[in-house]
């Protein structure tokens, strides 16, 4: 075969469609790959709600729980921790819980909460998921109602989870959806919709 | 050397032909040991490229032997990092010398990249061989971080748990990332398999296959040398160049030395001092991981933290992000930041010299600032010092420019 016997056009046809058909396989193969690395069915059920008794727990205690492996406080505030809740709205960053994201709509009042004495939230800072510190010993000299504080970057929080000024976290600690199914016991990861 | 081109030039037979014949033994072995030339003059700092090496065949082949024992499941981790400890014969050695040797891999990297600071490395003609030197640090520390995970201990988990988050600070996309990332809402077993899953097959495939590209560019270009000169550009009547010699023997009988004392110390960390007072394996690490409380006190191993110190100094989540992101990435672009006639710091001006010595003082102490608990004092003088940081490079462009240089010699100087 000479030179004058190819057929370029040919060549540069075969290239550009067998590339474009491996660019579509590809692209289409590439789908159930990354779909794998997602949660999985089983990781998606073992999402199931919990149940939290708070028929023991006495006015400003706090117990830890984990949904979704993830950390979660119940805390019940007595009445000088309420009192506190209003102190510091201007070193607030979201006093309103503006951020729609960070709670269920029953939750983004001035308490975030359903009932006022309990706080629900997640225990991950909104920085970059520590477990913030409970410091709930009331400091009026350095203007501390009570609250958390996140021992790995500093973020603080007050004792409705709301984030303080000036600190890494951007938002409010997320408020899971719950709801009470009794007096003594919260269900967590599940809601009725409204409140 | 008239003896080893002797050997090399005299006509072969038997079995290297036979093997010559189908496979280019000889031929490669010319190309890139006997007859790559390397300037006389190369001193300590040259060294650390072949320990670079020797700490890999140490982690590739440690690690081989700790997934025979180790055992990828958030039940069973911690526990089988024990069993290795405590019941596989010898086991205890064999993960020392794994853990040890991630931090020995960092102290050696770290040292061959400021080997290429001080002597201009990175500058053309080796920009490429210097991008790539950065792919491969940034695969390392991907690797040492997914290795980070695998004992399952409370800062693997926290650690782990701080980092991934990271990614969730990225605009749009930065929840549904984090997801992919850990393949749950939480990092949990499904985590700690893919990990182990990157740390043992994916990363390490990717780092030789990054090595290989390192040496191929290196060997194509020819090592740079102290006093920054290209050694290619004097050569004598026979082609070689006048101020370099064969890598093989000359370079390679010295590498052993550097080798044997670089063991000695190895060896001596591995048994008197395996967790480095809290350095090389943290403390903390001691527990199983708990997922209801973070530790006190919480921080990186040492080779991350200089960067986590920079990432904690701004106090916004993204542009935590994005400055920690850029502390890593910037010296990639020191080819083109530096705008220096001369390589060598031997020739540099008194502003390029006082720079490199101030970011390298800026470099040790946000690593010590990075280990510190995120209290005011330690979080302001971050700041600070994450300023100087960011100015080495970003003002390097001027003083590097208008620096006092002095003027090259033709041929390399030898001192002492």
């Amino acid at each position: 075969m000479t030179e004058d016997d190819l057929d370029r056009n040919r060549r540069h046809f075969l290239t550009v469609a067998t590339a474009v058909t491996g660019a579509a396989g590809v692209g289409l193969v590439a789908v159930p790959f990354i779909s794998s690395l997602k949660p999985s069915a089983r990781a998606q059920a073992l999402g199931a709600p919990v149940e939290v008794p708070i028929g023991s727990l006495q006015p400003g205690e706090m117990v830890r729980v984990l949904w979704r492996g993830k950390l979660v406080f119940v805390l019940r505030r007595d009445k000088g921790m309420l009192s506190h809740l209003g102190d510091n709205l201007d070193n607030l960053r979201d006093p309103n819980s503006e951020v729609v994201e960070q709670q269920p709509e029953y939750a983004a009042n001035a308490t975030r909460s359903v009932r006022p004495e309990f706080l629900v939230v997640e225990g991950s800072c909104t920085h970059l998921g520590c477990a913030p510190i409970q410091d709930f010993d009331v400091r009026p000299a350095e203007k501390w109602g009570g609250g958390f504080f996140c021992p790995c970057h500093g973020s603080k929080f007050d004792l409705a989870g709301r984030v303080f000024k000036g600190v890494p976290a951007p938002t409010n600690l997320r408020v899971p959806p719950h709801r009470f199914v009794r007096d003594d016991l919260i269900l967590i990861g599940q809601d009725t919709g409204a409140a | 050397m008239a003896r080893i081109e002797a050997e090399v030039g005299k006509p072969k037979g038997g079995f290297m032909k036979w093997i010559d014949d189908r496979f280019p033994f000889t031929e490669t072995m010319k190309y890139h040991a006997t007859e790559y030339y390397a300037s006389k003059n190369f001193n300590i700092w040259y060294v650390f490229g072949v320990l670079a090496f020797v700490v890999l065949f140490i982690q590739l082949f440690t690690g081989i032997f700790l997934t025979m024992n180790y055992k990828p499941s958030a039940a069973e981790a911690f526990a089988s990092v024990e069993y290795i400890m405590r019941d596989v014969e010898w086991g205890w050695l064999i993960r020392y010398m794994h853990s040890t040797g991630a931090s020995f891999f960092f102290i050696v990297v770290y040292l061959h990249m400021f080997r290429a600071m001080l002597y201009g490395s990175y500058k053309k003609p080796r920009e490429l061989i210097w991008i790539i030197g950065m792919l491969i640090f940034l695969v390392l520390m991907a690797e040492a971080f997914a290795g980070y995970l695998l004992p399952w201990g409370q800062m693997s988990y926290w650690g782990a748990q701080v980092i991934i988050s990271l990614f969730g600070a990225i605009p749009w996309v930065g929840d549904a990332l984090v997801e992919i990332i850990r393949g749950d809402y939480s990092i949990s077993d499904i985590t700690l398999n893919r990990f182990f899953a990157l740390h043992v097959i994916a990363l390490p495939l990717a780092l030789i296959g990054l090595i290989f590209v390192h040496i191929v560019a290196l060997h194509e270009v020819g090592s740079n040398n102290p006093d920054g000169i290209e050694i290619k550009e004097n050569k004598g009547a026979d082609g070689v160049p006048l101020d370099g010699v064969a890598f093989h023997p000359y370079h390679t009988s010295k590498d052993l030395v550097a080798i044997i004392v670089f063991l000695m110390i190895f060896c001596s960390v591995v048994f008197f001092a395996p967790d480095m007072g809290g350095y090389f394996l943290e403390h903390a690490n001691f527990e199983p991981a708990n997922l209801t409380a973070t530790p006190e006190h919480i921080a990186p191993v040492w080779y991350f933290t200089p960067f986590y110190a920079i990432l904690r100094a701004v106090p916004d989540k993204l542009w935590g992000f994005i400055l920690f992101g850029l502390s890593v990435i910037l010296p990639l672009f020191l080819p083109w930041l530096d705008r220096s006639r001369v390589k060598s710091i031997r020739y540099r001006g008194p502003l390029y010299k006082t720079a490199l010595t101030i970011f390298v003082i800026t470099f040790f102490t946000l690593g010590w600032l990075g280990t510190q608990p995120a209290e005011p004092i330690y979080v302001h003088a971050a700041q600070f010092f994450a300023v100087l940081y960011f100015a080495f490079f970003l003002l390097m462009p001027y003083y590097s420019s208008i620096d006092k240089t002095k003027p090259v010699p033709e041929r390399v100087v030898y001192h002492g």
